[in-house]
């Protein structure tokens, strides 16, 4: 198991440093500082192993925050537990920045003594957490016997990541499908690859232990339903969700809340949910994904000391949709000495520094296109290395999902209490963004 | 110095300035004082000796302050065990405390204090929290067993803590349950032949149940400790399966991960002709894939994950080509492992995508990432024989870019293509050639060495480019010096009339200049092989090479299944077992997958990463192998029928060996050797065998180099003791041989150990005749005894050099002697002219007075003077277009020698 967790910062000095085990010693940490952080070549893995003793890193801004151990522990479930640690410092004080971490070192170790025991990860979900570590040392002393037991029964229980007796006037609830698409397209338009990785992000603010039960167009559900003709929801959208189409899902993950077992069997998505947001769902989709946007690259040289860039950029939705936010990156060579750039939409702008011409678009309806063309003056070298030509990127924003998910309906049960389904104000948006979407030239 | 005396009392200052304040009547300076403690403790400043003041402030009733102190206990405790005694109270009271969430913090705390004597103290509260009604007590407990039996493991025994963790298996809660699962487990690691975690299917179904309910991190704990169970059958195991495939959906890729090896373990079992297995197979597919959407540090372990799935199961992710294709964003650690696993799932079915993919990769930016994408393409084209070709051009292509190690790399890759696909490619050599100077790393240039040599009939200028690289022999890493060691032998064995000095270079080089043993090793092999055996020499150096296997960095099968076993752990990142980076007992046992039950094919299931067997891929290369004597002693005369090896063997040795009777026995191989200034070196031939001699092997051999007579000696300790004090001593012999000094053996020789003596002889010994006439007895001494042993020595060692007779001499003596002195036989086979033949013996002090040519023969007339003054004179007779020699031949005593 986990030995010892060190957080450092950008210069290697130790901010937080909790031993766990007594095979790490204090050398584990000067180990780490010399050998990955003052390393002279990048570190080229996240695992690294200095005598004997294997260190896991992340990195979030300049911190580094590592986790030592001597034996063969779960690397995955270590990992795991590093971003998750991240996940709920953020809860806690925002950034994980250095000036943070100073400031509450005192509430790090106490969470690092309750999430981590003797090296095995314990409830590390940040709702249960905030009941009882505080950063009023004293509330804790105020807890009623029935409050303590409450908090235990939580943080020990099948529905660890909920407290009871949570109570709303106004019962309402938020779905956000955040998508992103990526691509991978040659300079001829052939797509090698694409994917769109989509996330079902979750607010709710609901009384009591409400039951849920999550329905979307996937294609697995919808044909069983055809076959069977059962439809125990009627297929009937409430959430605005035309349903018309399914999607293949190529594979998807739940938030811990939801009942794997009942999705392995039914297919169906069940869940007490967390208080506030959080993310119910991961999934990810390969076929029949609608390409936002297609980049028709040309590139063309011209003798050794110019290159002559087109690009057209081609918006693919409804022309009553807005695609926002749209930035198209070409690479430059490192010898550039100038660019001359004409634009139809939009500004462009060589940003040396980087390395590339910056075309930003505020805003691009569906089914119109777009094109800017740039000279490129390069300076003569005698690098024998060409230029290895990086692909032309894209960012965008549109207002549909890429994928074509349909949120369906989200029901709510609470028997306990006396509202129902129709009481409760659902509130469903889709957002297509590009992940890493390029286009080789 | 200075400094750190400044320094030291400026902290020293800090530390007085802390321990008021941690006196202080106030409650809340006293707890500001026990943060800037914790503060110093954390940036490595010593501050133990504030221990009785912080242990003074754990009596609190606030319990942000109390667990300031209990950190403070933590870290020294162990330093100052007596104090540490003082905190015993609180816990022990804190233990009975009404809130929970205290008394498992005391608990959980006690247990990280390792203090003997505390431990003591410990049991009694922890039995008590090991029962408490509150859950969060419970788990809590179920962690300090573990704790506690890191500290003292005979005492958890004892006290019965082993049982009561068990029954907390059964316990209602599941994180009680998913903790005592934990702390089994990890003292079972310690305990490998204990039956601790006695799981049988009752126990399993508890795990099963618990499973379900408990957190992301109790799961990871039950699958982990799920994968050690071996199920009684294959119905149980289909049974396990379906319960914890559901797991594949969790948002943990560690769950998944865990899943996935509970379902790779167990699969073993399945019969491969049930649909359930095939539901399985293709259920592992997508989360497997969903884990490359993780952070990358996550998805570095997923790759090496998938890099062993990939190689123990092949058809699940064989049509899932694409999802590894590099980002040009992913970070090194992932794009490099990414390319492992494309180049393992290239198949024809997807080759043109990965070349496609390849090509783009070799032009990015990073050199390491950019060689692995070259060594990629030429892997491509050794695993899909169709796509050879178009590896080769893209290769060829990325060498003109002259990008120095994208060349380099192409060289090597070449390399390993020339020798799966012969004869097929070669053309490129030209090409490769070029680019010889750009190469700086050892690796190419070997692999350019290896290619010139292999080829060195193709290359016209074979022996240019090798002596170019000879010149700076001494400076080239012992790679390139073996490569070239080897490259010019072959070439030589190749095109012998023209390499001979280069060859004697080198292998003079390699052996007499040269402080690396595999290099002196393999020069002194090659130097052997060459002088007594060249059709041996031919068959070992251009012996047909091995198929090279079409995957390389396979993973050995029985490391494969101990690490699929592993997955997920840092044993499946390393690609190691635990046993290689663990310290201690944990780790140390071996995992099996278990044993597949069912259909007898199964037995092969991982069988898809073994390579098969197949036949050598060099077609035989009999025309080009000519006879041994072809090559040996001149050029291969066209349509020379093929005899036996064996015959034209005997036919050399004939030419004077068995001719002149036992004189000069083994002379003929001896020329070709001399004539590069080799000495004759036969076979070392066991003279003493160890089970004869207490343990002391003797080998050898005898040699002339320099006008010098060397008896090489070969002593090999095959007993358990050390020997020393060797000497040695001839009896009376023929030719009065002796030891021309003490037998030399540096140091004592240990058991197992070979050490080689070169002797001097000379020949002013005592003379007696003996039976056969190049009889010689010895007897050599150690510390342990004296032992007798008698070897035939060749006849040419005693060929002086100064054994040219003077030509009228010549013709007087041979009428001279007697006829009975005369002895005449026939050498067949023997391919090579009169003056080839005459250089070549010249070699063997064996010297050509005259020749003749009569009626279509040569004749040639010869001498050889022996050590003691003896003169033998000899006639050849060639027969032109014949292969017969006859040889006539006289002895005769030198007159004027006292």
């Amino acid at each position: 198991m986990i030995g010892g967790l060190f957080i450092y910062n950008h210069k290697g000095e130790v901010l937080i440093s909790r031993v766990y085990r007594d095979d790490i010693g204090r050398n584990a940490v000067d180990a780490f500082r010399v050998n990955v952080i003052h390393a002279r070549q990048q570190v080229r893995s996240p695992v690294t192993n200095i005598a004997r003793t294997s260190f896991f890193h992340v990195k979030r801004s300049n911190i580094w925050l590592a986790a030592v151990t001597k034996q063969n522990v779960n690397a995955a479930m270590v990992f795991e537990f590093l971003y998750k640690m991240c996940d709920v410092m953020t809860a806690y004080f925002g950034k994980i920045s250095e000036e943070n971490i100073k400031n509450n070192f005192v509430l790090i170790y106490e969470l690092l003594d309750e999430i981590l025991d003797f090296g095995y990860p314990q409830n590390s979900e940040t709702g249960a957490l905030k009941t009882f570590i505080t950063q009023q040392g004293i509330k804790s002393q105020h807890h009623t016997k029935e409050e303590q037991s409450q908090i235990t029964s939580q943080v020990t229980g099948q529905i660890g990541w909920r407290r009871e007796g949570i109570k709303y006037r106004r019962n309402e609830l938020f779905l956000d499908v955040l998508e992103s698409v990526n691509l991978l397209m040659s300079p001829q338009g052939q797509v090698l690859s694409a994917h769109v990785s989509g996330r079902v992000v979750m607010k709710s603010y609901l009384s009591g232990m409400p039951e849920c039960k999550f329905g979307m167009n996937d294609k697995i559900v919808i044909d069983k339903q055809g076959k069977g003709g059962t439809a125990d929801d009627a297929g009937k959208s409430e959430l605005g969700g035309s349903g018309k189409q399914s999607i293949a899902i190529d594979d998807c993950t739940f938030h811990q809340c939801v009942r794997l077992s009942k999705f392995d069997s039914e297919r169906s998505i069940s869940f007490i949910p967390p208080d506030g947001e959080y993310e119910l769902m991961r999934y990810r989709t390969t076929k029949d994904i609608i390409l936002p946007f297609r980049v028709i690259p040309l590139v063309r040289e011209v003798g050794r000391t110019k290159l002559e860039v087109k690009v057209v950029i081609k918006s693919n939705f409804k022309p009553s949709l807005l695609a926002q936010k749209i930035e198209v990156r070409i690479p430059t060579p490192l010898n550039t000495s100038g660019v001359q750039v004409i634009c139809m939409k939009g500004k462009a702008k060589y940003k040396a520094s980087e390395n590339a011409i910056v075309w930003k678009i505020k805003r691009m309806a569906g089914m119109k296109e777009s094109q800017i063309s740039a000279e490129i003056e390069l300076l003569p070298t005698n690098d024998k290395k060409k230029w290895a030509r990086p692909p032309i990127s894209m960012n965008f924003e549109v207002p549909f999902a890429p994928s074509g998910l349909k949120v369906r309906y989200l029901k709510v049960f609470e028997p306990k209490l006396n509202y129902s389904d129709h009481d409760v104000i659902k509130w469903v948006r889709y957002i297509g963004r590009s992940g890493i979407y390029e286009t080789r030239c | 110095g200075n400094l750190s005396i400044i320094l030291n009392y400026f902290f020293a200052g800090e530390i007085f300035e802390l321990k008021a304040e941690l006196n202080s009547d106030k409650k809340e300076k006293k707890k500001e004082a026990v943060k800037k403690v914790i503060a110093s403790m954390t940036v490595g400043k010593d501050v133990s000796a504030l221990f009785p003041d912080v242990v003074n402030c754990m009596q609190t009733d606030n319990l942000e302050l109390k667990k300031l102190v209990y950190l403070y206990l933590m870290n020294y405790a162990k330093s100052q065990p007596d104090m540490a005694i003082m905190a015993v109270n609180t816990f022990v009271k804190d233990c009975e405390d009404p809130n929970p969430l205290i008394r498992a913090l005391a608990v959980r705390t006690m247990g990280c204090i390792r203090v003997d004597k505390i431990t003591e103290y410990l049991c009694e509260p922890l039995r008590k929290c090991l029962k408490d009604e509150d859950p969060y007590v419970r788990k809590t407990a179920a962690v300090c067993v573990a704790k506690l039996h890191d500290i003292n493991a005979q005492l958890v025994e004892d006290q019965g803590f082993l049982d009561t963790l068990k029954d907390l298996i059964s316990d209602s809660n599941p994180m009680v349950v998913a903790n005592a699962v934990a702390a089994l487990s990890e003292i079972a690691e310690s305990h490998p032949n204990s039956n601790l975690l006695d799981l049988n299917p009752q126990t399993i179904n508890k795990l099963l149940t618990a499973l379900n309910e408990c957190t992301e991190w109790g799961q990871i704990f039950i699958l982990d400790c799920l994968a050690n169970y071996t199920p009684r059958d294959d119905r149980e195991s289909q049974s396990i399966c379906e319960r914890v495939t559901p797991r594949l959906s969790h948002a943990n890729s560690a769950v998944v991960l865990s899943a996935v090896k509970v379902l790779m373990k167990f699969m073993e079992m399945l019969p491969k002709d049930l649909d359930y297995y095939g539901t399985l197979l293709k259920k592992l597919a997508p989360p497997l894939v969903t884990l490359l959407s993780a952070e990358p540090e996550l998805q570095y372990v997923a790759l090496r994950n998938i890099n062993l799935i990939v190689q123990k199961r092949p058809e699940i992710l064989k049509h899932e080509m694409k999802v590894f294709f590099v980002k040009y964003n992913d970070p090194i650690y992932v794009k490099l492992e990414k390319l492992d696993i494309m180049i393992r799932l290239a198949s024809q079915a997807n080759i043109a995508q990965v070349l496609a993919e390849l090509k783009e990769y070799a032009t990015e930016v990073d050199v390491d990432f950019v060689r692995k994408a070259v060594r990629a393409i030429g892997r491509c084209a050794i695993k899909v024989e169709q796509s050879a070709e178009r590896c080769v051009s893209t290769l060829l292509d990325l060498i003109q870019t002259k990008v120095n190690y994208v060349v380099q790399e192409a060289i090597v890759v070449i390399k390993d293509i020339f020798r799966k696909y012969p004869n097929k490619y070669e053309s490129v050599i030209a090409t490769l050639c070029e680019n010889l100077d750009s190469l700086d790393e050892p690796e190419a240039r070997a692999a350019m060495i290896w290619i010139v040599g292999e080829y060195a009939e193709r290359i016209d200028n074979a022996d240019e480019l090798l002596e170019s690289f000879l010149e700076g022999f001494h400076d080239e890493s012992t790679q390139v010096q073996l490569q070239l060691l080897t490259a010019i032998v072959k070439l030589f064995l190749k095109k012998p009339t023209e390499t001979q000095e280069l060859v004697q270079q080198v292998l003079s080089l390699a052996t007499q200049d040269s402080d690396n043993p595999d290099l002196r090793d393999r020069g002194y092999i090659y130097w052997r092989l060459l002088s007594t055996d060249p059709v041996a020499a031919k068959e070992v150096v251009l012996a047909e090479k091995p198929l090279i296997s079409e995957e390389t960095d396979l993973i050995e099968p029985t490391l494969l299944d101990e690490l699929i076993c592993h997955i997920g752990s840092l044993a499946s990142v390393y690609h190691k077992p635990p046993s290689a980076f663990v310290e201690g007992s944990r780790g140390v046992q071996h995992k099996r997958l278990p044993p597949r039950s069912g259909s007898p094919e199964g037995a092969h299931s991982g069988g898809a990463a073994i390579p098969e067997a197949v036949p050598a891929v060099i077609p035989s290369q009999g025309d080009l192998l000519g006879d041994l004597l072809n090559l040996d002693l001149g050029p291969p005369t066209t349509g020379v029928a093929p005899a036996p090896t064996s015959a034209m063997q005997m036919g050399a040795m004939d030419l004077l060996g068995g001719g002149l009777d036992s004189l000069v026995g083994g002379a003929a191989l001896n020329c070709n050797c001399q004539t590069l200034g080799w000495y004759f070196l036969p076979h070392l031939q066991v003279w003493l065998l160890a089970m004869k001699a207490k343990g002391l092997e003797i080998a050898g051999t005898f040699s002339r180099r320099g006008g010098v007579i060397h008896m090489e000696l070969s002593l090999t300790n095959k007993a358990m003791s050390v020997m020393t004090d060797f000497a040695i001593q001839f009896n009376r012999n023929s030719f009065g041989l002796a030891p021309a000094g003490p037998l030399q053996v540096l140091t004592p020789l240990s058991p197992n150990q070979t050490t080689e003596v070169s002797l001097p002889l000379s020949t002013v010994g005592p003379v007696m005749k003996m039976e056969p006439l190049n009889n010689l007895q010895v007897a050599v001494k150690n510390n342990i005894d004296v032992f007798y042993f008698s070897c035939l020595y060749p006849i040419s060692i005693l060929f002086v050099e100064d054994g040219k007779m003077e030509r009228q001499v010549f013709l007087a003596t041979w009428k001279d002697i007697p006829n009975e002195n005369e002895a005449q036989f026939h050498i067949k086979d023997c391919h090579l002219n009169s003056d080839a033949a005459s250089s070549k013996l010249q070699s063997s002090n064996i010297f050509t007075i005259a020749k003749r040519t009569v009626d279509n023969q040569d004749m040639l007339y010869q001498s050889i003077k022996l050590t003691n003054g003896i003169w033998v004179l000899a006639e050849l007779r060639l027969q032109a277009g014949n292969s017969n020699y006859t040889v006539s031949g006289v002895l005769e005593r030198e007159r004027y020698r006292f």
